[in-house]
């Protein structure tokens, strides 16, 4: 299956290698970087770029492509979650996953990824286990290691491989058993120019930090469950009982995860719980024009929001803008033409507005078009689908 | 191999220094070779020094370093002498760093790496499993072609494996070897065969995988464990639920007919809804061969539903493409919904999907349309999803909401990305053609863009309308005209090449300005783009023959500026026009058809799906993403006409019994079982399952015993029945419920829990009743994954460790739902169950060995007065009647069950007549009917008796229930209890049973 795997930067370095199976030279990257040159921006690199002798499945993450090299059919999809997964697991090990941490940590890095894959075919990727073979490195364990010569790599090999529960170490001891559970709502809209909205979707995940001794095995409900009609699990979750009574079975991984996430659909009216007003207007005749945005609440439940950012994408013929925010910072990037906001909380006393002149290209013509407005806000405290918080947590555990 | 991975010593001398130092290595002179690393060398000897020191610290460090430069791809392989002699350490992190640059280098150095060997073989006898199992896995990544019979021997020992981690490995090991030395395959190919036998679902993903890689056309081997993967599905690690899925689809392509038909909607469950009704039946009846779907065919697409809720992407993907190969197309669309929660993932995983969900939406429109919005473009996607959900969006295209899309899609044509703007307009042209309400709504709407200040926008619009127009070009001498002046403005070549194809095909029609054109571009001839030179020669070509009086001479002068151009292809153009249209001596007979040639009526050029041609290829693969065929590609192949011999998945009970004794018995009886257990009873179960291996021929011959014995004794009375095979029945009865419980929908099973809850608190005096209550309540809120094989296998315990035995079936499917069922204590709902008569039948198959007859059949202690309706008087017109079970063996067969019918005469007029007509029944069952009955008198009553053979299942029997007049259709459906038999059993017996059955 997967037989190497490469880690290019954005400068287009190859700063890690590793093979699971005969060593495949680095130069096949040169067809991914023709491909990176062809796409113009990282994002759109395609996928799954074919070479006479290999195939090349790339994500990219944190600036970083991942890319790995396969030759005979198989899923893209199974290379491609994987990889997402491999990114995942440094991000769990080094809280961050960047060039200069997966540099810094190299040889936990290599282990990390021989024990992931066996011959290319995953072998273990549920992060309790990696973590039981190759324990994360923390400060204080990096200087343990240090005086008293001990490794990172552990010494007992891990159980729960071998067990039915593959996701859960054993032998896990708390002092303080508890459970956290985090409902995350994102909403995903699109609004035309005069305020209504064309489609609306809401994904949401449940994510857990669960902290309890043994085995525990929890079940979960909820006061509206018909709500969750489209969902994924963790792979603990038992798929029969949920099917049967709605109710969420499972013994959790120790430590964070993500429990399960659904998605609410477009059919289901939602209300956007923010309106912006605009007035963006471009003259013929001058080479100014007039820029105006404003932010306000709606249908928020008494809530604030927070955190909002308004990001645009000017057209090409902006040459720059000089705008005064009634709060909060903004910036221009004339060579990107993107205009960022950060506008914080609002005050629904005294909506924040952004406002200005936008000078254009002289000679340019009138962009014909407004641009789009991207809208980032947070809410805490609130679930837009109105899917209530989990009515009880049972926990039967020895 | 080895040329190649010598390719990117980048490092200075990096290349030229690894040779030498192969030679070196050879010569087993290392020290002459590293003279030449001038610059590497004080860090390489210093490094050696380390790894040659006594501190496990010093030796870490220099691991670690040269892990590192591994990881940077410098070589290193100069230090393998070194690093091999610490491959026995007894510090793991060494060891581990020490198999990581073993793994990497010993294919370049083959002499050296069997040093190492024997460290590895050692390692193999470890007592710990784990290091059994590294040390294969280190030993079979090792490339050197010298030990493949070391690795072949390690592997066939590690396939007998008491842990199913080591066998786990071990299959990995086989694909190892297999590249390494396909002439292995044969010897291969015989533990794979033995590995999939294997039911850990630890083993399954990794052996499949490797049946993939070394002999995929082998489907023979998959026969006998086809169920057993369905079952085991759920529970095997998402990785190996991909690749399992994927063979299971092309498996399931080979073995079953299609289940694609015209009438596709109807199903089994369906067509028993219909039987109410008497013209339907008839017409069912008529249809000569109703297709009904292998019970294998549906478990594999049951037992794959609920994988479409996994968090892995792929996971899903590959249920979707089951769905989509294997499903009844009315079946199919439960995937959609799944699909579309994953566009919610990373930008990769889009890609993916939507190019899948494109061919898709090319057949089978109806499956996305409700999800249309779904697909609307964001301003945040990267243009390749953006032009794929415009693909997409096409597809979804129709009368309905095409007014909705052309909304939309103006929005996108005024986008930033221009390459976006463009593939939109080419889209608006391609749901122009393919909805004619929407053409000339399309056009007028393209003719605007003209005027778009965007030349990339004018130009995609231009080439969209010359399409547009060229299917129905008789009324558009504006939009001709209006095009003939954007000639001055545009200067996109392809736009231009339009534009002046589209005046000399319409030059009759704009007959003033046509040349006029001509002699603008004569003008341009020189500077234009190829493309459009080869237009103006075709333009003045046209014109020549339609109005040669004004145009002969313009033309003649661009086919002289043509004849000296540089393009090859325009000089040879010019010369073929020039012969064909300029009369001459020499010219023969074509010319005078040159008009014909030139103005003939062109066909319009389809428009159509980039993805039309991708549906040959198995949805999710690689090759689909690609759309040409990858290396390794399995074709799935068309349905066969008619279906192989289901009968070759039967798994036989004695094969049965004598696989899984040896291979530990908790594990094997039922996997899941292990949910509950820690490590230590793998351990447990393979220490004891050596003496319930010797064991298992004496047990086989008192099976066949029981089913002696417990045939004939059927008056034997006894206190308490006690026959665990009771839950044999019970489990295919189970599995039968659930497909009537289908029909019944989900409302029932949750009844059915709460019901069993019921039953559980009742007092004992009304115990035996309740258990049938409780079974068949187990039976509908049943999970579905109890195998047939399970259902096959014979064992015999007490009452109450059956009735746990049932729960852990229950829990089977949804793994650990110990607080509904807890193993209930005190003996208050007992279940009776019992043989019944067809497992009798099974059971005498079992006939081996004589032994003493052990298991008799007893009477029932205790038959319930309870009767269901099977006829309501209001529904019977006045003619009521009752069943009930008596208990009692049937006289009509001895599979049959006896059911006792009370009729009720509750009019004032006699019913005559009475009789069972127009039996529909699954197939399989049978059914003795009771005599008809003359007359029955007002308010008088009569009981009849008759016997059905229900299968052991609890599938329902229809018939209709007749009198002179009229006819009503009835059903009996048995709760599970009434299907067992009752027998008796010593102690001893029910003990080595239990000892036998674990």
């Amino acid at each position: 299956m997967i037989h190497s795997l490469f880690l290019i930067n954005s400068s287009g370095d190859i700063f890690l290698e590793k093979h699971w199976k005969s060593v495949v030279s680095r130069s096949v990257c040169d067809y991914f970087f023709e491909a990176q040159e062809r796409a113009t921006e990282a994002e759109n690199v395609p996928p799954v770029i074919p070479t006479p002798h290999h195939y090349l499945l790339s994500v990219y993450r944190h600036k970083i492509f991942f890319v790995a090299v396969i030759q005979t059919e198989v899923p893209p999809l199974f290379v491609i979650e994987f990889l997402h997964r491999v990114v995942d697991t440094f991000q769990d090990y080094f809280g961050v996953c960047s060039e200069p941490v997966i540099k810094d940590n190299v040889v936990v890095v290599y282990e990390v990824l021989e024990e992931m894959l066996d011959n290319g075919f995953p072998l273990a990727t549920e992060s309790n286990i990696l973590k039981e073979l190759i324990k994360p490195p923390t400060i204080l364990r990096t200087v343990v290691n240090t005086i008293t010569g001990s490794t990172n790599v552990g010494d007992q090999l891990p159980t729960g491989q071998l067990s039915v529960v593959p996701w859960r170490r054993t032998g896990v001891k708390y002092t303080n058993n508890e459970a956290y559970f985090d409902v995350v709502e994102e909403i995903d809209a699109i609004i035309d120019k005069s305020g209504s909205t064309i489609t609306a979707e809401i994904q949401g995940v449940i994510d857990a930090c669960v902290k309890l001794t043994g085995m525990p095995d929890l079940t979960l409900s909820f006061m509206n469950p018909r709500l969750l009609d489209d969902v994924s699990f963790h792979p603990c979750v038992r798929f029969k009982r949920w099917e049967s009574e709605r109710i969420l079975s499972f013994i959790p991984p120790d430590g964070n995860f993500r429990l399960l996430s659904y998605h609410v659909s477009a059919q289901n009216l939602v209300a956007i719980p923010v309106y912006v007003k605009h007035n963006i207007s471009f003259r013929d005749s001058t080479s100014l024009g007039r820029f105006e945005i404003t932010v306000g609440p709606k249908q928020t439940m008494g809530k604030t929001i927070e955190g909002v950012i308004v990001t645009s994408q000017m057209p090409k013929g902006v040459l720059n803008m000089s705008l005064s925010p009634s709060q909060g910072t903004h910036t221009f990037d004339p060579v990107t033409k993107m205009l960022s906001w950060d506008v914080g909380k609002i005050n629904p006393q005294k909506l924040p507005s952004l406002k200005g002149t936008v000078s254009l290209q002289a000679g340019a013509s009138r962009p014909d078009e407004n641009p789009t407005i991207n809208l980032q806000f947070k809410i805490q405290q609130l679930a837009i689908s109105g899917l209530n918080p989990p009515l009880f947590a049972k926990e039967d555990w020895p | 191999m080895s040329s190649n991975s010598f390719a990117y010593n980048e490092q200075s001398g990096g290349g030229e220094a690894t040779e030498l130092g192969q030679e070196a290595t050879s010569t087993i002179s290392p020290s002459g070779a590293f003279g030449l690393f001038s610059s590497d060398l004080k860090k390489n000897e210093d490094l050696k020094q380390m790894l040659e020191s006594n501190k496990d610290s010093a030796k870490l460090d220099a691991m670690k370093r040269i892990v590192g430069m591994i990881a940077k791809g410098k070589n290193a392989s100069e230090l393998f002498p070194a690093v091999v002699k610490n491959v026995a350490s007894k510090n793991i992190e060494i060891k581990k760093l020490v198999y990581v640059y073993l793994v990497r280098y010993a294919e370049e150095q083959q002499d050296l790496a069997l040093l190492s060997i024997s460290t590895f073989q050692r390692a193999l006898k470890d007592p710990n499993q784990l290091i059994r199992a590294s040390a294969l896995r280190v030993l079979s990544s090792i490339r050197v072609p010298i030990i493949v019979p070391i690795m072949m021997l390690a592997i066939k020992e590690a396939a007998a494996d008491l842990s199913p981690y080591v066998r786990k490995n071990a299959a990995h090991a086989i694909q190892k070897l297999y590249s390494l030395d396909p002439e292995q395959k044969e010897m291969l190919i015989e533990v794979i065969e033995k590995l999939l036998k294997d039911k850990s679902i630890l083993v399954a993903g990794s052996v499949v995988m490797a049946f993939e890689e070394v002999c995929p056309d082998r489907i023979d081997l998959i026969h006998k464990n086809y169920r057993k993967l369905c079952n085991l599905l759920v529970d095997v690690e998402e990785w190996g639920q991909v690749v399992i899925i994927h063979m299971l689809t092309r498996y399931a392509r080979t073995q079953f007919v299609s289940p694609w038909r015209e009438d596709d909607g109807l199903e089994d469950n369906e067509k028993s809804f219909y039987d109410s009704d008497d013209e339907q039946k008839e017409k069912t009846d008529k249809r000569k061969k109703p297709y009904t779907m292998d019970p294998d065919h549906r478990l594999l697409i049951r037992n794959t539903k609920p994988l479409l809720q996994s968090r892995n992407a792929a996971v899903v993907m590959a249920v979707a493409q089951l769905y989509w190969h294997i499903s009844p197309k009315s079946e199919a669309g439960i995937i959609s919904k799944s699909l579309v929660r994953l566009l919610r993932s990373n930008r990769e995983v889009q890609y993916i999907v939507l190019q899948n969900i494109a061919t898709m939406s090319i057949q089978r429109k109806g499956m996305f349309e409700p999800y249309l919005k779904s697909f609307y473009v964001r301003s945040t996607d990267p243009t390749m999803i953006k032009t794929l959900k415009l693909e997409i969006l096409t597809n979804l295209a129709n009368e309905a909401n095409i007014s909705t899309l052309l909304r939309e899609f103006q929005t996108y044509v005024k986008s930033q990305d221009k390459q976006f703007a463009a593939a939109t307009i080419q889209t608006i042209g391609r749901c122009a053609t393919n909805i004619s309400e929407v053409t000339d709504t399309c056009l007028s709407g393209l003719v605007c863009l003209l005027s778009n200040r965007d030349e990339i926008v004018v130009a995609e619009s231009v080439v969209v309308i010359k399409k547009l127009l060229q299917m129905q070009p008789a009324q558009h001498g504006e939009i001709i005209k209006h095009m003939a002046k954007l000639l001055d403005s545009i200067t996109v070549p392809v736009a231009r090449a339009s534009i002046l194809w589209l005046i000399g095909e319409n030059c009759e029609r704009v007959p003033k300005i046509a040349p006029d054109v001509l002699r603008k571009m004569a003008k341009s001839f020189t500077s234009e783009d190829d493309l459009v030179k080869l237009q103006i020669l075709n333009l003045g070509a046209k014109l020549y023959l339609t109005n040669s009086k004004q145009t002969k001479l313009l033309t003649q002068y661009i086919l002289n500026l043509g004849k000296y151009d540089q393009n090859y292809d325009i000089r040879d153009r010019t010369r073929f026009i020039r012969q064909l249209i300029v009369p001459n001596e020499k010219s023969g007979a074509l010319s005078k058809y040159a008009k014909k040639i030139f103005l003939a009526q062109k066909p319009a050029p389809l428009l159509e799906s980039p993805f039309k041609d991708r549906d040959h290829f198995q949805l999710g693969t690689l090759s689909h993403t690609l759309n040409a065929k990858a290396a390794g590609y399995l074709e799935l192949s068309n349905w066969p006409e008619v279906a192989p011999d289901p009968s070759v998945r039967n798994v036989e009970v004695i094969d049965l019994a004598k696989e899984w004794t040896p291979a530990g018995k908790a594990k094997n009886e039922n996997p899941t079982k292990k949910f509950y257990s820690e490590s230590e009873e793998e351990e447990d179960s393979s220490d004891s399952s050596s003496d319930s291996g010797s064991e298992s021929g004496s047990e086989s011959g008192e099976e066949d015993e029981e089913g002696d014995s417990s045939e004939d004794s059927s008056e034997d009375s006894s206190s308490e029945p006690e026959s665990e095979s009771g839950h044999q029945s019970d489990t295919e009865n189970r599995r039968a419920a659930k497909r009537n419980s289908k029909t019944k929908g989900k409302g029932d099973s949750k009844d059915g829990k709460k019901e069993n809850e019921k039953s559980k608190t009742s007092d004992s005096s009304n115990a035996e009743s309740s258990s049938v209550e409780e079974s068949s309540s187990d039976s509908e809120s049943e999970s579905e994954s109890e195998s047939e094989s399970e259902s096959r296998k014979v064992t015999k315990e007490k009452e109450k460790k059956a009735k746990q035995d049932r729960n852990r079936l229950a829990t089977d499917a949804s793994l650990l739902d110990l607080d509904d069922f807890n193993p209930v204590s005190t003996p208050v709902a007992l279940p009776t169950p019992a043989l019944s008569p067809s497992l009798i039948a099974d059971l005498e198959g079992l006939n081996l060995s004589t032994s003493s007859s052990v298991i008799s059949v007893s009477t029932p202690v205790f038959v319930p007065m309870k009767t269901h309706v099977l006829l309501h008087r209001m529904s019977g017109k006045g003619l009521a009647a009752h069943y009930s079970f008596p208990r009692q063996p049937c006289i009509f067969g001895d599979k049959m069950v006896s059911v006792q019918i009370t009729l009720n005469n509750t009019t004032d007029k006699k019913i005559e007549n009475i009789h069972i007509r127009e039996k529909k029944l699954p197939i399989g069952m049978q059914m003795h009917v009771f005599n008809p009955i003359e007359s029955l008198e007002p308010e008088g009553s009569i009981t009849v008796s008759m016997g059905i053979d229900f299968c052991d299942s609890t599938q329902t029997a229809s018939f209709q229930l007749c009198t002179k007049d009229d006819c009503f259709s009835v059903n009996i459906q048995p709760p599970v209890g009434e299907l067992l038999l009752p027998v008796a059993m010593s102690e001893k017996d029910f003990k080595k049973e239990q000892e036998f059955h674990g």
